[in-house]
């Protein structure tokens, strides 16, 4: 049995929040779905609001302080990733997208992601596929097909998640566990300053 | 070890008072603070070349060579020279020009330029940043290596015999730097020629120069050129100071906080941390400065950027007082302690030349003299009978 890191992003604002108790339920079940395979996981959780300012300084001077560094570094060297953001406007928060937006180009190539949502009406569900899959493809992460949208009524059901939601969390973090427990781990974006283009191809027109 | 200063040469608005300079206060003020940092001790001084405003700084030879005629002992440099934009044909032929007026005290920095706009306005784009950096440079080593130059490439049109005048003084081109705040590739090209590799460290954290100048120091000593602590490193680093620590805060904050780099983002303090900017006492200057050597090694030049953000000339004056008398005299003599003998000095003109074998006269003869009918190959067998061989 391997040790695989899951690294959850959540963009909700309150505290607490439905945003981050729909990351926990998710996290839960993607921790059961890996032991399921014969992985153990550890967990690692990066709430944005911590780094609301840090994102905003970010955007002015090109590079991620101390602190939104270690969170970086949390989610890009994470095997897996779990990425739930509140539904603003038709869209993820302003502050769930500014995260995406400092990260390296290329740093999520490849990551398996897990996608979710939380709204406070179902006639915000297609953001998921509608705004929250296109980014991840841009990215090009590898999102799994079912994504996670709960809207308050889906909190309303008996045992405090509705049936279907709680369906949902399950075949999504199944969907998530098949991808990361079928993968070599420890695997990691090249890294452009251990190895360096050598420069006689850079004088062939190479880059 | 070289100290000195570079200047980006920005139109900004005094925040204190609201009054921005005019261009010509300006450029008149960027050649008194140059003459004023030989007259501090300094050994360096850089100009950046930009395009757009708030900039000034079009024409760093003009500018350069004026401050050339005004000062004795001052290497003058740039910080950087747009390899990408410029013709290198031009380059060749400016800094040339340059180091014969200012008898060798030259060398240059290449650099990209980040802003997009720029590139169109000189028929480039800036997609192609790193090919034309690597295409131009090789080009313009040629023009200043071989007298004659045909040559064909993907960005210019083509040279046949071609001659850039004139030649290098005394057939030694400038020292070159590579300046790149963030490109691996081009610490890559910096190491294959055996350059100088100028980080520019004020706007990151110390952790991204130490793995640019980690790269560059590692394929230094893979292409050839001496052990990875015998690459010639060279750093920028910003700072403002007071005899107190508190004045000296006190005094920047403002300029700080509307700062176009990183105005109204971190705090002074958090910049401060994250970057290595030091706002303090000459103490504090000296000892965070002297822990840039902690993360490159022993490094050979070090620039400081103390007149931007709309800091007035008086204060800028003040500054370089501080940095020459109490700061620079500590520095040079610490640094100095801590240096291995087999690390070398920064390259010279001096240096190059005695490396080179002594002087040589490179003057080229036109290819049919007007006066004389000579042809060239004519007038260069006889003159390579009075060339010392090296």
């Amino acid at each position: 049995m391997s040790t695989r890191t899951l690294a959850v992003v959540s963009g909700g604002l309150s505290n607490p929040s439905s945003t981050r108790l729909l990351a926990d339920r998710l996290t839960a079940a993607a921790v059961q779905a890996l032991r399921d395979r014969g992985e153990d996981a550890t967990v690692e959780t990066v709430e944005l609001r911590e780094h609301a300012r840090d994102l905003a300084d970010n955007l002015l001077t090109g590079f991620p302080n101390q602190s939104l560094r270690t969170a970086i570094e949390t989610v890009t060297g994470a095997d897996g990733l779990i990425a739930v953001t509140p539904i603003f406007s038709a869209s993820y928060s302003g502050l769930f997208k500014t995260f995406f937006d400092v990260l390296e180009k290329d740093a999520l190539t490849g990551k398996a992601v897990l996608l979710a949502a939380t709204a406070g009406t179902a006639r915000h569900s297609l953001a998921l596929d509608h705004a929250m899959r296109p980014l991840f493809s841009y990215l090009r992460a590898v999102a799994v097909p079912t994504g996670v949208f709960a809207a308050s009524e889906d909190w309303a059901g008996g045992g405090g998640v509705d049936r279907a939601l709680a369906d949902r969390i399950r075949r999504a973090a199944g969907e998530l566990a098949d991808v990361v427990a079928g993968r070599p781990g420890g695997s990691r974006p090249a890294d452009p300053f251990a190895d360096p283009t050598p420069f006689e191809e850079l004088l062939q027109g190479g880059s | 070890m070289q100290f000195g200063i570079f200047t980006v040469s920005d139109v900004t608005p005094d925040p204190t008072t609201g009054r921005t300079p005019t261009e010509a206060e300006r450029v008149k003020a960027m050649v008194t603070i140059a003459v004023k940092a030989e007259e501090v001790g300094l050994d360096v001084f850089a100009t950046g070349e930009h395009h757009n405003p708030p900039f000034v700084m079009s024409s760093p030879t003009t500018y350069l060579g004026y401050v050339a005629a005004k000062t004795q002992k001052l290497l003058l440099s740039t910080s950087t020279t747009l390899i990408t934009t410029n013709d290198p044909v031009k380059i060749a032929e400016d800094y040339a020009m340059l180091q014969h007026l200012a008898d060798g005290r030259v060398d240059l920095m290449m650099g990209r330029g980040n802003t997009g706009p720029v590139y169109p306005w000189f028929g480039r784009d800036i997609r192609n940043g790193i090919p034309l950096a690597v295409e131009n440079y090789a080009l313009l080593r040629r023009l200043w290596t071989e007298d004659v130059v045909d040559w064909q490439g993907q960005f210019r049109t083509p040279l046949q015999g071609f001659t850039s005048v004139p030649r290098p003084l005394d057939g030694v081109p400038p020292f070159v730097w590579h300046g790149s705040i963030r490109s691996p590739q081009i610490a890559e090209q910096a190491a294959y020629y055996g350059d100088g590799f100028f980080s520019n460290h004020i706007f990151w954290p110390k952790e991204h120069t130490q793995r640019m100048v980690g790269l560059y120091r590692r394929r230094y000593e893979h292409y050839g050129h001496g052990s990875a602590d015998q690459a010639i490193v060279g750093l920028g680093g910003q700072v403002f100071m007071r005899k107190n620590s508190q004045d000296a805060v006190n005094e920047f904050r403002p300029y700080f906080d509307s700062a176009p780099v990183y105005g109204q983002g971190p705090s002074l303090e958090e910049f401060s941390r994250e970057t290595p900017l030091t706002v303090g006492s000459p103490q504090q200057i000296i000892e965070r400065t002297l822990g840039f050597r902690d993360y490159v090694g022993d490094y050979q030049r070090q620039l400081f950027l103390l007149d931007h953000a709309g800091l007035p000339l008086k204060t800028v004056l003040e500054q370089l007082d501080l940095l020459g008398e109490e700061v620079v005299p500590v520095l040079r003599r610490e640094f100095a302690a801590l240096k291995p003998a087999h690390v070398p000095e920064a390259p010279t003109h001096g240096s190059r030349v005695a490396a080179a074998g002594g002087a040589m006269d490179a003057t080229v003869r036109a290819v049919a003299d007007d006066v004389t009918g000579q042809m060239r190959d004519e007038a260069r067998s006889e003159d390579l009978e009075e060339v010392p061989t090296r």
